[in-house]
């Protein structure tokens, strides 16, 4: 039987969601897929060699906060100077606590389990990114690429 | 508990974590051979069976104790 396929775009560059890419594609992979995370836009960031993905909780009122917080701070505190180095700090500690993989280490289980990691070229000229700052093994190319490989697959994801 | 051949203790790692480091100690086991997780992620009761289901190794036991939850694969 020739492997299942997932084929994902990752579109945003926050630490939250750097999440849902990475589980699906190594869980995948572990479970026998061959996988492929196609990165444009924001989600160019998650192939920098050292990630800085932060949390906000603005325009988020679905985050839960610590301390009541949200009561204390409404909207226009939470965008104070520091407030989202501070979540982020947070939520890092959290997951450390709850045994979460940092993002790192589950890139790292996807390299090692050979699922592919594509770069948009469009918006890596666009934002005039430096492709020395992204990990090795990332390839670069465009939307018809794309089509090339999540034609065939099994599950296809926007993220 | 029947007789296993390697050990995993995979307690206090969150999903996907102890999928992951079970499927990396199964690739370096042979065929035949068992392999006992430990965990305490609640999660992992449904997803070592679904990850058995879904790559062919079998589960042969899946049990609680203790606050801990055991698993037995046989490789395929």
């Amino acid at each position: 039987m020739e492997d299942k396929k997932l084929a994902i775009i990752a579109t945003k560059g926050s630490l939250d969601w750097a999440y849902p890419p990475f589980i699906l594609a190594s869980t995948a992979a572990a479970l026998g897929y061959e996988t492929q995370i196609f990165c444009t836009f924001y989600g160019l960031q998650l192939l920098k060699k050292k990630p800085k993905l932060e949390v906000t909780p603005l325009g988020n009122p679905g985050m839960p906060m610590p301390l009541g917080m949200d009561k204390w701070f409404p909207v226009l505190g939470l965008a104070l100077p520091g407030m989202q180095g501070m979540m982020t700090a947070m939520m890092k500690k959290k997951m450390q606590d709850k045994g979460v993989a940092s993002i790192e280490e589950l890139r790292e289980l996807c390299l090692e389990a050979e699922v592919k990691l594509i770069a948009c070229q469009m918006t890596v000229d666009l934002f005039e990114m430096d492709t020395d700052d992204f990990i090795e093994g990332v390839e670069y190319a465009g939307a018809a690429s794309f089509f090339e490989f999540a034609g065939d697959s099994d599950i296809c994801l926007y993220i | 508990m029947a007789d296993f051949d390697q050990q995993l203790d995979a307690s206090g790692l969150n999903c996907p974590l102890p999928i992951l480091r079970a499927k990396k100690t199964l690739n370096a086991m042979s065929s035949g051979q068992v392999l006992h997780v430990v965990a305490t992620d609640p999660g992992s009761v449904r997803d070592f069976d679904a990850f058995a289901k879904q790559t062919g190794n079998q589960l042969m036991e899946s049990k609680e104790d203790g606050g801990k939850f055991h698993f037995l694969i046989k490789k395929s």
